[in-house]
Formats: C-alpha cells, sequence, structure tokens
C-alpha cells in the first residue's frame, strides 16, 4: 500500500486550519528575496511544494510546533504536503548501538519521502542531520537504498535554513506580546548547529521577531544534555548539563531560552518547571506566529 | 579490569570539581575563539589531518625508518610490542647503569603503560617533574586531563599537600610561594638524577629528531642533565617529515591553548656528541601495545591524535564529570574512543562511550578532524554486539517493528496518547500545567527524577492533519 500522498496531486484548498485571517496565504506568489538567490523560484509566482518531515517528537509530543511549521511555510508561500507514512528517523537506536534497528526505521523514511519531489522540511536540526549523514552510511552495503538516501538527504532541510537560505527571507514576521521587549536567549541545538553548521538561520529569523531582543549567553555553543537517550541512562548527568545552561540563561537576564530542537526543549523547560524557574521554553516556530506566542 | 582502566566509568556530576574545571575550560574557550577568527583554521585543521594520515598509513614504513635514522644520530632504539616489555626495558636500562635516582617528564603513554609503579617495584626513584604531574604523585593521584593534570585540584587542595610535604604553612592565595616549594624540590633531584626520562610529542623519520613539547622547562632540564635520556613513545607518535612536523608544531598549541607556539620546544636528535653538553646516551623505547591493531579498523583515526586536550575542553560531559570519571588513562572523548579501541572491547570498555551526549563538540575542536562522534556511536553498537542487553535489544526491535510501518507507528501513538492517557494522568502527582507530568511509567521515570516530562498529546499531528485535510 502505498501509504505517500503522490507529489502531483494538488493539495485540497482547505481554509487555513492554521493561519490567522489576517496572514492568510492566500497561494501567494513568492518571492524571491533581495541580493539572495532562492534555490526553489523555480518559476516566480508559483507556490513552492514542500513536503513536511514532522519528527516523532513534534508529532506525538508537540503536535502545534508542527502546526506552526505548516502555517509558516503556507504564509510563505509554501504548498504544504505531510506524506502519510513517515514515522521517524530512526536516531534513537543508532545513537544507541542498534545501526539494524535504525536501518528498519529508515527504510519507512525512504519510502515515505522517495516518491516525492522538492524539498523536505522539519522543524528539527537533529532529525535532519540524521537523515542527511547518518542515513547514507546506514545503507552502506545497498548502493540502492545508499544513492536514494543520499539525494533525500540534500533536498531535506531544517525549517530555519530553509526559510533564510532556501526561500531567501531574512524575516517572516512575529512577535512577542507585552509591553517592551522580552530578553530571549538562544540555544543551539547540537546537531544543527556543528552537523549541519546550521548557526546563523534561527538568529536571522530571530532578529525579526518583535518585541524579541536576544542576549548573549556565554557558551551558548555547550550541549543543554539532552542526548536522547542520554537523557534517561544517565539522568543526574543530563540534568547537570541542563542546570549550566538555564543558569547562564538566566545570569544573561534571559526571560526565555528559543531552540529548534523539541528533544532539548523538552528538556531543559522540563527542568526549568521542576526547578520552578521563571523562565520560558520555546520552539522558535511558536515566535514567528504573527500574534506572537510569549 | 585492565592497565588502562581503573575502574568502570561514573557519570557523576560534582559540582565543586565543575567549578575548577569551568575555569580552566573557560581560559581554553576564550583562546579557541581567537583561533576560529583568524583566517585558515579549518585548512589547518585539514592539512594536519592529511599529515597524521600519512603516518598511519604508512606506520611500519616510518617507523623503520625513524628507527634508521635514530640509530644514525647516535641512540639507541628498543621495540616494544607491549607495555610489559617497555617496562621491562626501562628498568633494565636503568639496572645495568646502577642508577636508582630518575627523574620523569609527564607523559600520558608512561601512565597508560604503568611505568611508574615499575620503576619504584625495580627500587628506582622516579620522580615527576611537571608541576602538575608532581602534585598528582604527591597526592598519589592520577592525572585528569591529558595536558593539565591536575586541573581538577584547586589551589586550596594543592596548598594543604604541599604544605604537609614541606612541614611549613603555605598560602592558597600564594600561588607563587606553591611554585618555589615544587621548584626547591625538583631543582636538587634534577642535579642528582642519572636517568631522565621523557615522552615524545612528535618524532620526525626523516632525521631521527624528537620533539618535546612543553610550558615549564622541566623537560629541557630533565633530559639535558642527567648522563642517560630515555625517551618512550607510543610508534603512532611518527611523522614523515620536518614540512609536517613544523605543521603540527603550530597546530597542537594553537588547538591546546589558543597560542601560535608552545612556551618550549626541544628537538633532540641523538646523544651529545663530542665537546657538547647533554646526555651521553639517548635510548628510544618504541611502545605498540595494540595501536598496530587498530589500522584499518574504523577506528584508525584515533591514532591521529596529537593529545592536544582540545577534546577534553570541549565537552560538555567532561566539564561536570572530569578526567577520573573515566576510569581510564586517557578521558575525555578521544579517552573513550582510544581505551575501547586499543583493547578491542576486552573489559568491556566501550562503555565508556555512553559518557556522551553526542553533541560533537569533540570532532569539532579536533585539530586533525578525528570523527570523535561518529567513533563514538560505532563504540555503542560494537558493545551492543560483544556484550548483549537483552531487554534493550528486546526493546528496541519491538519498537523498529512497530514504527517500520505507519500502522505501527501510528496505533503506538494512540496507545501511549490516549489510551494510556489514564495512567500518565494517575501519576501524576500535581497538577503541571498543560500536558506536563511530575511522573512517568519506567523507563521514562529516570527522566522524571530530575525533570518533569511532557505527555504525549491525545491528538498527535498526523491525526490532525488527517481528521482536517483528509
Amino acid at each position: 500500500m502505498r501509504e505517500s500522498r503522490s507529489p502531483k496531486r494538488p493539495l485540497p484548498q482547505i481554509p487555513g486550519f492554521l493561519i490567522s485571517a489576517q496572514t492568510a496565504c492566500k497561494q501567494a506568489t513568492f518571492a524571491p528575496a533581495r541580493g539572495k538567490r532562492a534555490a526553489f523560484s523555480v518559476a516566480l509566482g508559483r507556490p513552492v511544494r514542500v513536503s513536511l518531515f514532522v519528527t516523532c517528537l513534534v508529532d506525538l509530543l508537540q503536535p502545534g510546533v508542527g502546526e506552526r511549521t505548516v502555517a509558516l511555510l503556507e504564509r510563505l508561500g509554501c504548498d504544504v504536503d505531510f506524506p502519510a507514512g513517515q514515522t521517524c528517523c530512526g536516531q534513537p537506536a543508532h545513537n544507541s548501538g542498534y545501526p539494524a534497528e535504525a536501518r528498519r526505521v529508515a527504510e519507512r523514511f525512504l519510502d515515505a519521502f522517495g516518491p516525492t519531489e522538492g524539498p523536505i522540511v522539519a522543524p528539527f536540526g537533529s532529525c535532519v542531520h540524521m537523515v542527511r549523514h547518518a542515513h547514507p552510511r546506514l545503507f552502506a552495503d545497498d548502493p540502492r537504498r545508499a544513492a536514494m538516501a543520499a539525494a533525500l538527504g540534500e533536498r531535506t532541510y531544517d525549517l530555519a535554513t530553509f526559510v533564510v537560505e532556501q526561500l531567501g527571507r531574512d524575516a517572516v514576521g512575529g512577535r512577542c506580546p507585552g509591553a517592551g521587549e522580552t530578553p530571549v536567549a538562544y540555544h543551539h541545538e547540537c546537531h544543527m548547529l556543528r552537523g549541519l553548521g546550521s548557526a546563523e538561520p534561527p538568529l536571522t529569523l530571530l532578529r525579526g521577531v518583535e518585541g524579541c531582543r536576544l542576549v548573549e549567553t556565554e557558551r551558548s555553543d555547550l550541549c543543554c544534555g539532552f542526548g536522547g537517550t542520554f537523557a534517561l541512562k544517565l539522568p543526574d548527568l543530563s540534568v547537570a548539563m541542563a542546570d549550566e545552561k538555564l543558569d547562564r540563561a538566566r545570569a544573561a537576564g534571559a526571560e526565555a531560552i528559543v531552540s529548534t530542537d523539541a528533544g532539548c526543549l523538552m528538556h531543559l523547560e522540563g527542568r526549568a518547571r521542576r526547578r520552578c524557574l521563571d523562565l520560558r521554553v520555546h520552539h522558535l516556530v511558536d515566535l514567528l506566529e504573527p500574534e506572537g506566542r510569549l | 579490569v585492565s592497565r588502562r582502566v581503573v575502574h568502570p566509568p561514573r557519570a557523576e556530576p560534582d559540582a565543586a570539581l565543575a567549578a575548577n574545571l569551568h575555569v580552566a575550560a573557560g581560559h581554553w574557550a576564550a583562546g579557541r575563539a581567537r583561533v576560529r577568527a583568524s583566517a585558515d583554521w579549518e585548512a589547518m585543521r585539514e592539512r594536519g589531518r592529511a599529515i597524521r594520515e600519512d603516518a598511519i598509513r604508512n606506520l611500519p614504513e616510518l617507523v623503520d625508518r625513524l628507527e634508521a635514522s635514530v640509530t644514525e644520530a647516535g641512540g639507541r632504539v628498543h621495540r616494544a610490542a607491549t607495555a610489559e616489555e617497555a617496562c621491562s626495558r626501562v628498568v633494565a636500562l636503568c639496572r645495568e647503569r646502577g642508577a636508582t635516582r630518575a627523574v620523569k617528564s609527564k607523559s600520558m603513554l608512561t601512565e597508560e603503560i604503568g611505568l611508574g609503579p615499575a620503576l619504584a617495584a625495580a627500587g628506582i626513584d622516579a620522580v615527576e617533574t611537571d608541576l602538575g604531574e608532581y602534585i598528582v604523585q604527591a597526592m598519589g593521584d592520577r592525572p585528569s586531563h591529558l595536558l593539565a593534570p591536575a586541573v581538577h585540584l584547586s589551589a586550596g587542595e594543592v596548598a594543604e599537600v604541599f604544605s604537609r610535604q614541606s612541614g611549613r604553612s603555605l598560602d592558597a592565595e600564594d600561588t607563587r610561594s606553591l611554585v618555589d616549594h615544587a621548584r626547591g624540590v625538583l631543582r636538587d633531584r634534577f642535579l642528582a638524577a642519572e636517568v631522565g626520562i621523557s615522552g615524545v610529542n612528535l618524532a620526525v623519520a626523516e632525521t631521527g629528531t624528537l620533539i618535546l613539547v612543553e610550558s615549564e622547562g622541566n623537560i629541557r632540564l630533565g633530559t639535558g642533565l642527567p648522563r642517560v635520556h630515555v625517551a618512550v613513545m607510543g610508534i603512532e607518535k611518527v611523522i614523515r617529515d620536518w614540512s609536517g612536523a613544523a605543521h603540527l608544531m603550530q597546530l597542537l598549541p594553537l588547538a591546546a591553548h589558543g597560542v601560535p607556539a608552545p612556551a618550549s620546544l626541544s628537538l633532540v636528535t641523538g646523544p651529545a656528541r663530542d665537546g657538547d653538553d647533554g646526555p651521553e646516551e639517548l635510548h628510544l623505547i618504541l611502545v605498540d601495545d595494540g595501536r598496530s591493531s587498530m589500522r584499518g579498523t574504523e577506528y584508525e583515526s584515533a591514532l591521529h591524535c596529537i593529545r592536544c586536550g582540545a577534546c577534553l575542553y570541549a565537552c560538555p560531559v567532561y566539564r561536570q564529570i572530569g578526567g577520573h570519571a573515566y576510569g581510564s588513562t586517557y578521558s575525555g572523548p578521544i579517552g573513550a574512543v582510544l581505551t575501547p579501541a586499543l583493547e578491542h572491547g576486552a573489559h568491556g570498555s566501550e562503555e565508556l562511550a555512553e559518557l556522551s551526549s553526542l553533541c560533537g563538540a569533540c570532532a569539532e575542536a579536533c585539530p586533525v578532524k578525528i570523527p570523535l562522534d561518529r567513533q563514538l556511536v560505532s563504540l555503542r553498537a560494537d558493545a551492543a554486539r560483544r556484550h548483549p542487553r537483552p531487554a534493550e535489544r528486546a526493546l528496541f526491535a519491538a519498537w523498529a517493528r512497530l514504527w517500520s510501518r505507519p500502522a505501527g507507528y501510528r496505533a503506538s501513538a494512540a496507545t501511549s496518547g490516549r489510551a494510556l492517557a489514564p495512567l500518565w494522568g494517575r501519576l501524576a502527582r500535581a497538577s503541571r500545567g498543560a500536558g506536563w507530568q511530575a511522573r512517568a511509567p519506567f523507563p521514562f521515570s529516570r527522566w522524571t527524577e530530575g525533570r518533569d516530562v511532557r505527555a504525549p498529546d491525545p491528538e498527535p499531528f498526523h491525526a490532525r492533519w488527517r481528521r482536517r485535510r483528509g
């Protein structure tokens, strides 16, 4: 049974369930940014077709992040498809030393996204890193699948990098509510920062958020201690790492921490809640909502 | 438990220790920021990687060439296949010369092969002359960092040991007095030593030159004053030529301290020649002890390591638990890879690979681009294969069976999100705000020891999409 929606089938024109009235995407023309080459501006004025890889943590724990990702992409003129056969990238098994099990789940990714065309976008850098860098290696002894994984990897992007570098958008709006400015610390997701080399795109988008003041934290490159199964296997160590991250953010005067990794976010927010810290934790896409979520 | 592994890893964060480490790692990070801002750091790393790759790919040939050129320069070369052979060779060299007093320079290899205890057992009094190593030896402790053996200690702890040793009350605030104490003791030892024992940072095959890097001057004294210099070196430290050596001598201090040159560099080519000052005899002990067996494995590139210590300072785990927690001679990310790779997982040393969140900071910091994060993942797979954990394996097998099919995935999502909702709810002691729980079923109970957890959403994204967009 083919689970994936055919990429050719047009998306039904549903009044955006995710889109607020004033920003509703009227299949907006796609406008490449000034001075930047927008890789997917194949034909001006035509929507860019994007396949959403929602990722399991977002799907199961923070479906709202998935919805806001769709809303943002549609607001930017993308035609978003959700291949129904997708599950997970396989990273939990891969990082725990079970490559055969990781491979079974990675095959599902190939089956789900193989029939798509154009960019695959995920609101989660770590899974993109897995798809881009680990999938081709998992299939090292299967040239057909390895080539397919490499080809899929090349067109899989984290949301911020896709918006800034591929759509060529510097600012997409968004607003922090309340008077004055909210000091916000950005937490670099390790696999996005080092694995994908994407330090700037999320910061670029954050700078365009009204009422958001980005504060510099010392050693913002340090891991927060989530690390997938690491957080369950070595909980004390994992929590000590979260504490350092949270304390540095507070020392810098931040009232909120923003990141792009649903795992880091759950880890940091879970710890902040346990410590009863007055520190909010948000996915980047939450701040890019026109209404603002803070 | 092997020679390299003193005890199994202990992942216990220690706030006081972390405070000491954060100071040292902070200095390192400031240096690194300067280095990365400078023009061609990435190109330098790539060249460093290529130089080291050339050395390890051609290891047997280069070791032969090194032996020939050291011999030609008047030195004597001894090959040791194992740690035991290396130690007994050094002990024999001392005994043959009736030597009972030796000075030692800091060397991780001598820690690895257990040379200190071997010398002590043979009645040879070998004192460590690097300040950090001297402190650690005085405490009967082990070094906790490749370059900074006493980085885990505060000045107060050092003052305590030195006060006891000297019978005077030394002030921790007056670090100068601490240094002066060690210097006073060591000066006499340098003058009395019959043998100077050192490690080797790099050895240049084409000329037989041993390169020794330091910041305190103790290596210069310790290898120059005694009549006999015994250099102990892992065979992987060889490099082909001077062009490579010149590059690595820039890379090492940049990676280690963010400075373009080491404080002191000694180049030793043979013993003293007629009329020169210096040792009459130079012996080079070439130690294999598992290194050759790493070639051709996926861990081969760990042999490229130049022991700069950058991955330790970069590591977010090391900075919480310190080097001793690893329980092995080599700590930090490189230790977690090198130790099991040298032993092929004997003694379950792959367990060290668990001491990582796989954040990749180690690989990013490495001046010769060792893919440490990838190797840590591979070691976990080795461990799962060699030392099966049936429950964990069954869990991942069941998970893969379910999540490799959309129906299985959706069923498990519905089960955890909706059917188990009452269970999650019952486990929640306090209301933690929408979707948050203070307690969770095993294995997530490990999570909630120190953190609240998000309960699965009753309606996952895929269900919402299907409901609204068909």
